[in-house]
């Protein structure tokens, strides 16, 4: 086990690894898949690659296991460069979208397969995958034929594969839980979790649920158009997107983001979108900011005003949707759509909130994230001393 | 409580389907049913026989000869079509150009008539203008397909996997590529050798086209009657009489009707019965 190591990684479907560059080939400029990805996995970390689909993850999570080899850049686990190396001699494991078994074997076959194609002694194999047969509750299913397994057992078994070998570096997952039914996925997202706390494994999740991303990593690594936009701890994500895209991708629904403009005042900078003006936190926008400017504020933290209270932005309601445990309302301030998420009891003093009825709301400046050209400001949010880190 | 509406015009919606499978199959079955029961003397004198014609196309000797023959050559076909095939199918390239090329080469000889690969067969076995049979007599083979049995049941057996071992190579190869990327990268991921990859992955993601290619070659092989018949006539002798061609002589030739009959019943049933116990037997393998 081992630190793996991406550095400037890009990856072209039609340029061969050493070719010479794209402009010297042909007219047309090869499309990228991957470009200049550089990451750090932290050995026995778990980790999320979250990302719409054609984003590059799966690409990714290929260069790591050896499945592909980059167009440029290098791979390294720990110290020993692996970037020419193939999966076989990468010491890797992957579970797949859909569950990859050998249809002819046994359950017991299946976990011995890796281990045999390795040449280890029958009793070590024998001992091995008894010892993870036990933990990933296959005991009993042995001697039966692989494909007897339900979708789910089928994908532990594939697991299981990957643990039988103790030498792995990482597991790779590639979306493992499309083809499991619903009720039986967080089943499996606990059993990988506890895998994770017995094995310490590095394990590499590609996924684009951000429900999946979010419970099972403790790192999420942001991806679009084959660049990782940002990396960070679920809340960190939450908080603070470092990109308009990672706000509106995660969340439920996505950040709300405004076009704004920035003044600075003697009290402190303000943010005017259309007609109305926002106040930003005292930190808020510190490097006078060009280029395309926007505001975003997560739906969870728009404040709705009681009828008592003075000030605050009229946003007028279009559609409410009641979601039993809260309500997504979404308005309009000005020309700009905005959604709000609200508990399920009103704010206290408020009229009742329908189609038709204008708000008054209140952007707190603390959950303000300021955004140029898609890229976060500074420091948008106001907690001191954490835009250090 | 909800009435159920009684109505007949389903028989109405069966109707077509039902006149022209009549027509097509149970009537002219049913005539040769009824052609196996008694002995046509004449086109208005016939005589009812029972299963007289049954007994003897079962007793005779000639007929034994050429059910073996039969037996032989589709096992022999079998037994070189489907590994070749496999093997082609294995070969073929995955990509670019080359796989159409590839594929319009195989299919070939699919596409001529049968009777036209008979010709060209006939003459690229001749001895004295034919290209392979020249060759081989060249090299100092008394090769005669004319006259010596076993060249002509070689010739024969040739030709039936030139023609038609393509059909297995396609099948084999569109079934290879119906199996997802993921199982090779698995595989290599746990460090598969190129063997173990054919024997647990490509294999058994093979066994329905495989299945079907048995099934199709067995039952075409069984009938084979064209290109034998185009090259060597059934002959030196009665080598490569094959079904097909007895029961024609038989029909044809001798005009025997009931006998003709009885024989292509018991011809029929053999065949739909092999393939019946052969496709659950492979059904049943396939669930373990």
């Amino acid at each position: 086990m081992a630190e793996i190591i991406l550095q400037s990684i890009s990856h072209s479907y039609e340029v061969k690894r050493g070719a010479p560059d794209e402009s010297a080939r042909g007219r047309r400029a090869p499309s990228y898949a991957l470009r200049d990805v550089e990451l750090r996995w932290r050995d026995g970390g778990a980790y999320a690659l979250l990302g719409p689909s054609g984003c590059g993850k799966t690409t990714l999570l290929g260069i790591i296991s050896g499945l592909i080899h980059p167009t440029r850049g290098s791979v390294r686990y720990g110290d020993k460069d692996v970037t020419t190396l193939s999966s076989r001699e990468r010491n890797i494991a992957q579970v797949f979208q859909f569950p990859v078994i050998y249809d002819t074997m046994t359950v017991r076959q299946n976990l011995a397969f890796p281990l045999r194609n390795r040449g280890l002694p029958a009793a070590e194999i024998e001992r091995r995958v008894g010892h993870i047969a036990e933990i990933l509750e296959l005991t009993e299913v042995l001697p039966s034929r692989a494909t007897r397994l339900s979708a789910d057992q089928k994908q532990i078994l594939a697991l299981g594969r990957g643990l039988v070998r103790q030498d792995v570096a990482a597991i790779l997952f590639d979306e493992p839980l499309t083809v499991i039914d619903p009720h039986r996925k967080w089943l499996l997202r606990r059993k990988l979790k506890e895998i994770h706390k017995q094995f310490h494994h590095t394990l590499i999740y590609v996924t684009h649920d951000q429900t999946e991303a979010l419970t099972f990593a403790d790192e999420v690594v942001v991806m679009q158009h084959g660049a990782v936009l940002q990396r960070g701890t679920p809340e960190e994500l939450f908080r603070r997107p470092a990109h308009t895209y990672v706000g509106y991708f995660i969340g439920s629904p996505g950040m709300n983001v405004m076009p704004c403009e920035v003044e600075r005042q003697a009290g402190g900078a303000r943010a005017r979108i259309g007609a109305y003006e926002v106040a930003l936190s005292a930190t808020g926008a510190a490097d006078a900011p060009s280029g395309h400017l926007e505001l975003g504020i997560r739906p969870e933290h728009i404040v709705v005003l009681g009828d008592a209270e003075a000030g605050g932005l009229p946003v007028s309601v279009t559609a409410v949707e009641d979601h039993g445990r809260f309500r997504i309302v979404t308005g309009k301030l000005g020309d700009h759509r905005i959604k709000i998420r609200l508990g399920q009891v009103a704010t206290p003093g408020a009229s009742a909130i329908t189609v038709g009825a204008t708000l008054r709301v209140r952007l707190p400046p603390e959950h303000i994230c300021l955004y140029r050209d898609g890229r976060i400001v500074g420091s948008g949010v106001g907690r001191d001393g954490e835009e250090s880190a | 409580m909800i009435e159920k509406t009684r109505s007949n015009k389903a028989w109405l919606l069966i109707l077509p389907m039902t006149i022209v499978v009549a027509f097509s199959a149970i009537v002219p079955l049913m005539t040769v049913v009824n052609y196996s029961v008694q002995d046509i003397l004449g086109p208005d004198t016939k005589v009812y026989v029972g299963f007289e014609w049954f007994r003897k196309v079962l007793r005779d000797p000639e007929l034994h000869a050429a059910f073996l023959r039969q037996l032989l050559f589709s096992f022999a076909v079998l037994a070189f079509e489907l590994p070749l095939g496999l093997g082609v199918s294995l070969l073929m390239p995955r990509r670019g150009w080359a796989v159409s090329a590839a594929l319009v080469v195989l299919a070939l000889p699919l596409l001529i008539p049968w009777n036209v690969v008979g010709t060209i067969w006939q003459i690229f076995g001749r001895t004295d203008i034919g290209m392979g049979g020249a060759a081989l007599v060249k090299l100092g083979l008394h090769y005669n397909y004319t006259a010596d049995r076993v060249d002509a049941w070689l010739t024969v057996l040739v030709m039936d996997v030139w023609h038609w071992t393509p059909l297995i190579a396609l099948l084999c190869y569109s079934g290879l590529r119906a199996i997802p990327p993921a199982y090779y990268q698995a595989a290599a991921i746990d460090g598969a050798s190129g063997w173990s990859i054919f024997r647990y992955i490509q294999l058994p993601k093979l066994k329905n086209v495989l299945v079907i290619a048995i099934l199709l070659r067995f039952m075409d092989s069984f009938m084979i009657y064209t290109e034998p018949f185009v090259v060597t006539g059934g002959g030196p002798g009665n080598s490569t009489t094959f079904l097909s061609q007895f029961l024609t002589r038989l029909a044809v030739g001798q005009f025997d009707l009931g006998p003709a009959a009885a024989f292509s019943l018991i011809y029929f049933l053999f065949i739909l019965v092999f393939c019946y116990v052969f496709y659950t037997v492979m059904n049943r393998v396939g669930q373990g």
